[in-house]
């Protein structure tokens, strides 16, 4: 690419020249429409931003200030006492344990299963890939309230009905058509090249996979699979619909959100929303550090 | 010492068949070059040898050792891909030093055997860094250094240049051919481009369709090319055909063209030997063996010139001879002028016949039977 440049050096300048003329203001037409379209951009993002600002301003206050309206947009009080009110009321711990244990059980099977389901789609063309590919799509076509019920007879009949497991394998069924579908993608942007050199190298196919298209792999395996886990932690509905005691954090909070106090709702809200924070924050500039070097 | 030898091999992609029934023998410490158009499946045939495609019939043998069943990484081979292949997670010199390591060499003999590739190459500068820092011309460098530093009985090269600018690709044929005479290590080599195969390679083997239609040494195949496609398919510009028919009179030809009758000394060679039966023919001559003349001449077809392109070492001259049109080569001091008239002149000695019905040529042997 370098040398590319350096051969194309002689034309730069009679380029620039001709670019020159078009370097125009642009009419007053195109710029309305060019600060509509920001104006928009800004609207949306506030919409979603306002709400998650306000549930971590109350959430970090003290538990007066939550009662405060209007409420302030500035912290007047930072304090970790809504926070530890929440994590302190009746069976938060012990649901907040069942989330964390529901969303790794999840995350582990989802990406064992789905991560070789989705190579195989990556390198093979076989018989049936594009049904298979909609098929397994298909899950997510049911409402969860409607595949719940069924699901909770089926699993009372095995006897695992209200336990972490019921609700693992149901997020796992969830889960699994994106794991499927992002490995897949994730697997196609490996070159197959970079294997069969490898194996032309002294691997054997699985080492090929192990050494050279795994790593590669790694960035974006690890986006599903913390895509799986945001999943799993705020999936609600089935949570509730499988388990009684062994509630869930978003089950806990949704079936005693009517009868518990505000600094309990914020700080609960907050929680719910930590782990798609470091989804978004920290996998998103991994990934696309990641993926530019492979892609380039 | 590692000879290859492909016996009667077929790949099938689903239906479609993509080589058929062939048979190839590289000798030891030479460089052949697979030619041909896209499609030919000159590719799949390089990757049966490399073990990446299972054959569905036939054998291939790589020194003294039948390699057909066996998986890429024992047939003791290394291959240099079109997109490089280079590993984008791994410094250059753990790209050269993969091989080695996958054979568990002592970390002495790694780093002695990664630093000679790389000085062969030129690129020891580049050992710390990675692919990405490299630009395209160094990670060609970088996919052949991995490919010689494991030391293979046989390299296989698929399409190595055709990803590199016109200059490089330039620089880089002469550089490999260098490399490759050294290294005296039996290759082969694909390509599409028929400057690439006569310019690098101690033999091509023409492909089409899946089968080897001529093998021969590069200057060989350019002067006697088997039939009308290799005529047409190697050379720039491509081998002229006309149609001809030929008779003979009291040790002279007359071989009508469509611009004209010439008159030539028999037996005007080319395979029209002199037990060879006139009649309906194809005559092919290449363009810078034709010669220019201003007046009309008996042994010299008329025709029209229609453009010229001057490309500083030489001309070239596009001539309507009848209905048809040939080029034709002149020296850069030698002008001609559109719509001016000419007379080509058809030298005996240089001329090649071809039947018209199977466009094969009348000298070539049949089929299947590597000159």
């Amino acid at each position: 690419m370098k040398a590319l440049a350096s051969t194309a050096l002689p034309h730069a300048p009679a380029a620039a020249t001709l670019a020159l003329p078009a370097r125009r203001r642009p009419p007053r037409s195109a710029l309305l429409a060019r600060a509509g379209l920001y104006l928009l951009a800004v609207l949306f993002a506030l919409w979603v931003l306002v709400p998650i600002w306000l549930i971590a301003v109350a959430g970090f206050s003290t538990r007066a200030d939550v009662y405060d309206f209007p409420k302030p947009l500035l912290p007047r009080s930072v304090s970790t006492d809504t926070m530890a009110f929440f994590v302190g009321s009746s069976g938060v711990l012990g649901a907040l344990r069942n989330s964390i244990i529901v969303a790794l059980v999840t995350v582990g099977l989802a990406t064992v299963i789905g991560a070789p389901a989705g190579y195989a789609i990556a390198r093979w063309v076989f018989r049936g890939r594009e049904a298979f590919r909609l098929l397994v799509l298909s899950t997510r076509a049911f409402p969860i309230v409607i595949l719940s019920i069924p699901l909770a007879v089926a699993f009372l009949q095995l006897g695992i009905y209200d336990s972490i497991w019921a609700v693992a394998l149901m997020h796992t069924a969830l889960a699994l058509p994106f794991a499927i579908l992002i490995t897949a993608s994730v697997f196609v942007s490996v070159p197959v090249d970079l294997e069969e050199a490898a194996m032309t190298m002294g691997c054997s196919r699985l080492d090929a996979f192990r050494r050279v298209s795994l790593p590669l792999a790694l960035p974006g395996l690890a986006a599903a699979a913390i895509f799986t886990f945001v999943l799993s932690w705020n999936e609600v509905f089935a949570a509730v619909i499988l388990t009684l005691r062994e509630r869930t954090l978003p089950a806990l909070v949704l079936t005693v959100l009517n009868e518990s106090p505000l600094p309990f709702r914020f700080a609960g809200a907050f929680f719910m929303l930590a782990p798609s924070f470091v989804f978004i924050f920290v996998i998103r500039r991994y990934l696309f550090g990641l993926w530019g070097r492979v892609l380039r | 010492m590692a000879e290859i030898r492909v016996q009667n091999v077929h790949k099938f992609y689903d239906r479609v068949h993509a080589v058929r029934d062939v048979s190839l023998t590289v000798a030891d410490r030479e460089f052949l070059v697979l030619l041909g158009p896209s499609g030919c499946g000159k590719t799949t045939l390089l990757r049966c040898i490399a073990g990446l495609e299972r054959v569905d019939a036939g054998s291939i043998r790589i020194g003294d050792r039948d390699v057909t069943e066996l998986p890429p990484r024992r047939r003791r081979i290394a291959m240099v891909f079109q997109s490089y292949a280079v590993f984008p997670h791994m410094t250059v010199f753990e790209n050269i030093a993969f091989g080695l390591r996958m054979q568990k060499r002592p970390a002495a003999e790694v780093r002695r055997r990664v630093q000679e590739a790389a000085e062969l190459l030129h690129i020891e500068n580049l050992l710390e860094r990675h692919p990405a820092a490299a630009s395209g011309g160094q990670r060609q460098r970088i996919a052949v250094a991995r490919a010689i530093a494991v030391g293979p009985e046989v390299l296989l090269m698929d399409e190595p240049l055709s990803n590199l600018d016109a200059l490089l690709r330039l620089e880089m044929r002469a550089e490999l051919k260098r490399l490759l005479s050294e290294l005296k290590t039996t290759t082969v080599y694909v390509t599409h481009d028929q400057v690439e195969a006569l310019s690098m390679g101690d033999r091509i083997a023409v492909m089409r369709d899946g089968v080897i239609v001529q093998d021969d040494r590069p200057l060989a195949i350019y002067d006697r090319p088997v039939d009308r496609f290799v005529g047409g398919f190697i050379g720039n510009p491509p081998m002229n055909f006309l149609d001809a028919e030929v008779e003979r009179t009291d040790g002279r030809l007359r071989v009508r063209l469509p611009g004209g009758t010439v008159e030539l000394a028999a037996p005007a060679d080319g395979g029209l030997g002199a037990d060879a039966p006139p009649g309906r023919l194809i005559l092919g001559v290449r363009a810078e063996n034709l010669e220019l003349a201003r007046q009309s001449r008996p042994d010299a077809v008329e025709g029209e010139v229609l453009v010229v392109e001057p490309l500083g070492s030489h001309n070239l001259l596009t001539v309507a001879v009848g209905e048809e049109r040939i080029k034709a080569v002149t020296r850069a001091d030698e002008t001609a002028t559109p719509g001016e008239h000419v007379w080509m002149v058809l030298p005996p000695e240089k001329l090649w016949w071809l039947d018209r019905e199977t466009g094969r040529a009348l000298a070539a042997e049949p089929p299947a039977a590597p000159a």
